[in-house]
């Protein structure tokens, strides 16, 4: 427990109030963009909230330059990253929930199966596949059905196999990174975050070149039934995780070789965003075999 | 560090002080109290007779919806996390919360959030109408179009929560004053760490479940659409997994108040301390395993029906734990009744009531009966109301002249409490009756025979809520002068918290006490 007698309490900051209007007109401009309203309000917020969070990181670097970060104080934020980690988790799980609950139980419902088989009655004919090829919408209406099932699934065996081994490598390579950084050799940290960064890259460029493959040749959607709807979201959100990863890692190159802010024994914003890097590994290691392989 | 608050308004808006987020939460939980209650008085009037009288069906139904969300969302969570705020870091002995920007980034989220929800009263089309719980088809395919307002409302008030809740666990395990063993730390402290990772645990998952309504809605997914091989009901599931963990994060700081209250007016200490953490920590861990209990009767597997009866059932056993303990804290004491101990002894009394009706709930076949009647009515209520508002209650009035450096006034305190303890008798106690002889709840008109008992719920209602005029008139006065208070204020009180003065100083312990 070990309190140490100064703990630095910020003076008044403008930094909260500015981030809480970044927010509401994000939040309030996406709300109206998808109602067919404008899209500027959300684009503002966005632009208000960047903004914030860099001059919001910049003061806390500033901070702890000048030495006002206790030990205690920065065990905050390594509790803090820590507990943000595991309410991202909470939020994959309720996705993956989704999908195993639907495959487990809604699908062979629908098919005539289990216990609550007699719903077929509503769908006669649908049969429980997975991957669902055929909507029960399909199964009744035929031609005329509106949610239409997909008419191929991504091989997992081809781009997200590659995907897999990229994000994997990317884990050990910045591993690598804070090795040579806790040894205090800065060349070799900035080498191994570049080759961390160009991969995170890569595994974007598969992703779209999946989701192009996807929509273009495999009519699989969105909106094709609830397969391309648990595909997508679950993919799709990790994608968006990596994106962010990528976007931490660049900015903590970009810091250790423009600003030289990392030293060996105090690096804690490189450790969130590779703790951070961590944990959209193994949600993709999840997806790899709960989506992709044991989707196929 | 002695300085005081800076002057001006804007001392609130970049404020990092706990204190003064703290009073900020505590304000705005009540200004949305008020809110939710009028419109609980709005369903209250028209029920008063039946047949439609005041509003369309469509607003009542926009009226049940919001003043749920508003009281859950908007004036129980708030209060808590605004006691949070003003006791947490005095009671553990810390400078302030751990990171207390973010601190002020949570509350100042809330406002924004809740303009932004109360807007879609004005909207097209008018406010979400279904029901606080929300369940799809009614809220994604039938939805009104300020539907997407809703959701976006919710996400940031999630992530204020989360973000809270964060900071909270930061503060407790990372900034206890040196001998503050967690085993020496106050229930309210404990409850509260709890009640941070129920928090940190499931408002993601309700992140989650907006998300799956706003992709059905606007970009044709089929989560809830049986069309395109989704379901319905894996709206409950997500929803629930949530919404049953939520119901605790309502009411475990709750069990931290009055266990704060009850041993400085029975003048003995908390009977098995211990057992209180454990039995925290279990409710907090059954609270995952339980959610399906609230659709017993969406048909279910009989597998699933009996697990989670049975494991509902078990709560009944730290529950009780808590119970037999505060009525073994108040035995034998040297008792006073001052108004945050009756409002405390009143919790004891009507929580127990309300878990009872929801043991009766928690029986399957029962159930079946009892579903989305206003039986289920009354047992949220007397578990929300005398519970969770009556504890807020009870923390504000004992922890008041510690606030302001002044006492409030104690006869007005007893007749808001039996104003407000009547009140809610009144208006809850008759739903048990209407509920079992059949009224569902959710309806604006009711066939006659429930007539006689609505009629005397309405009138308790309005009893309650001008009880709560009282309250407010009594906290204004006493922020603005009174008696003043001593730095111990009531008689050899437990806990930090006491032995600064009163009122606390702007900033408390920036050298850390030390604890025996």
């Amino acid at each position: 427990m070990a309190t140490e007698s100064s703990y630095y309490v910020p003076e008044q900051s403008r930094l909260p109030i500015f981030a809480t209007i970044g927010i509401f007109l994000m939040a309030f401009g996406a709300a109206t963009w998808i109602n067919g309203g404008s899209s500027y309000i959300f684009f503002a917020g966005s632009l208000a909230m960047a903004t914030v969070l860099w001059f919001w990181f910049a003061a806390v670097i500033k901070e702890n330059m000048q030495g006002l970060n206790s030990d205690q104080l920065k065990r905050s934020y390594v509790w803090g990253m820590g507990w943000f980690i595991f309410s991202e988790v909470m939020f994959f799980a309720a996705f993956f929930g989704a999908l195993y609950y639907i495959r487990t139980f809604t699908l062979p419902w629908l098919g005539g199966e289990g216990d609550r088989g007699s719903s077929n009655m509503l769908w006669e004919g649908f049969q429980n596949t997975w991957p669902l090829m055929v909507t029960p919408e399909q199964a009744v209406s035929g031609d005329a059905a509106k949610v239409v099932g997909p008419k191929g699934i991504i091989d997992p065996w081809h781009l997200p196999l590659i995907n897999t081994v990229l994000l994997l490598a990317s884990s050990v390579t910045v591993h690598i990174a804070h090795v040579y950084l806790k040894k205090g050799n800065r060349k070799g940290f900035n080498w191994w975050l570049t080759a961390t960064v160009a991969l995170g890259g890569a595994f974007l460029f598969f992703q779209v070149e999946e989701y192009l493959e996807a929509y273009q040749h495999l009519g699989l959607t969105l909106e094709s039934g609830i397969y391309g709807t648990t595909f997508f979201m679950l993919t799709g959100f990790h994608g968006m995780h990596v994106t962010l990863g990528t976007i931490m890692l660049l900015i903590m190159l970009l810091r250790s070789v423009i600003a030289n802010h990392f030293k060996p024994d105090d690096h804690f914003g490189f450790e969130a965003a590779s703790w951070y890097w961590h944990f959209v590994d193994v949600v993709w290691v999840g997806l790899f075999i709960f989506v992709y392989v044991l989707g196929a | 560090m002695a300085h005081g608050p800076k002057p001006g308004f804007t001392r609130w808006l970049y404020t990092t002080n706990h204190k003064d987020i703290g009073s900020m939460y505590l304000w705005f939980s009540f200004a949305m109290f008020l809110l939710g209650g009028c419109m609980a008085l709005v369903i209250r009037a028209e029920l008063f007779q039946p047949g439609l009288q005041i509003v369309q069906p469509g607003f009542f139904n926009q009226m049940t919806t919001m003043h749920g969300l508003i009281m859950v969302f908007g004036a129980v969570m708030p209060a808590f996390v605004g006691l949070a705020n003003w006791m947490v870091p005095m009671m553990i002995g810390a400078p302030d919360m751990a990171l207390p920007r973010m601190n002020n980034w949570s509350f100042w989220i809330l406002p924004f959030a809740f303009a932004m929800l109360t807007s879609t009263l004005f909207m097209e089309g008018g406010a979400p109408d279904f029901g606080w719980t929300f369940y799809a088809p009614l809220s994604t395919e039938y939805a009104p179009p300020s539907v997407t307002f809703f959701i976006f409302a919710v996400h940031i008030m999630g992530a204020s929560s989360i973000m809270g809740a964060i900071n909270i666990v930061a503060t407790i395990l990372n900034m206890r004053a040196p001998g503050m063993t967690l085993m020496k730390m106050p229930l309210f402290v404990w409850t509260w760490l709890i009640t941070a990772y129920l928090l940190i645990a499931v408002m993601p998952v309700l992140a989650g479940v907006v998300t799956m309504m706003l992709m059905d809605i606007h970009f044709g997914t089929s989560f809830f659409s049986a069309a395109g091989g989704g379901d319905p009901v894996l709206f409950q599931h997500v929803f629930w997994f949530f919404g049953h963990p939520e119901v605790y994060i309502m009411i475990l700081p709750a069990f931290g108040i009055v266990s704060a209250i009850i041993p400085t007016f029975a003048r003995k200490p908390l009977f098995g301390y211990s057992s209180m953490v454990y039995a925290t920590a279990s409710i907090a861990f059954l609270s995952f395993i339980v959610w399906a209990h609230h659709m017993f009767t969406v048909g279910m597997p009989i597998a699933g029906e009996l697990f989670f009866m049975y494991a509902t059932m078990l709560i009944a056993v730290p529950t009780g734990v808590k119970v037999f303990n505060w009525v073994t804290t108040m035995f034998r004491g040297s008792m006073t009744f001052e108004t945050p101990m009756l409002f405390s002894i009143a919790f004891v009394i009507l929580f127990t009531i309300g878990g009872f009706s929801g043991l009766m709930l928690a029986i399957a076949p029962a159930d079946f009966q009892y579903h989305d009647t206003y039986f289920v009515v009354a047992h949220f209520h007397y578990v929300l109301v005398p519970g969770a508002i009556f504890s807020i209650t009870a923390g504000v009035y004992y922890w008041l002249p510690k606030w302001t450096g002044n006492m409030y006034n104690e006869s007005m305190g007893k007749v808001h409490f039996w104003l407000a303890f009547v009140g809610l008798n009144v208006t809850f106690f008759p739903m048990h009756f209407v509920g079992l002889a059949g009224m569902p709840r959710r309806i604006p008109d009711y066939a006659l025979q429930f007539a006689d008992f609505n009629q005397i719920a309405s009138v308790g209602a309005f009893l309650f809520g001008a009880a709560q005029i009282l309250f407010l008139f009594n906290v204004i006065r006493t922020v603005r002068g009174g008696k003043k208070a001593t730095d111990e204020v009531w008689e050899n009180p437990e806990g930090l918290e006491w032995s600064v003065p009163s009122p606390a100083p702007y900033h408390t312990f920036s050298t850390p006490p030390v604890v025996r």
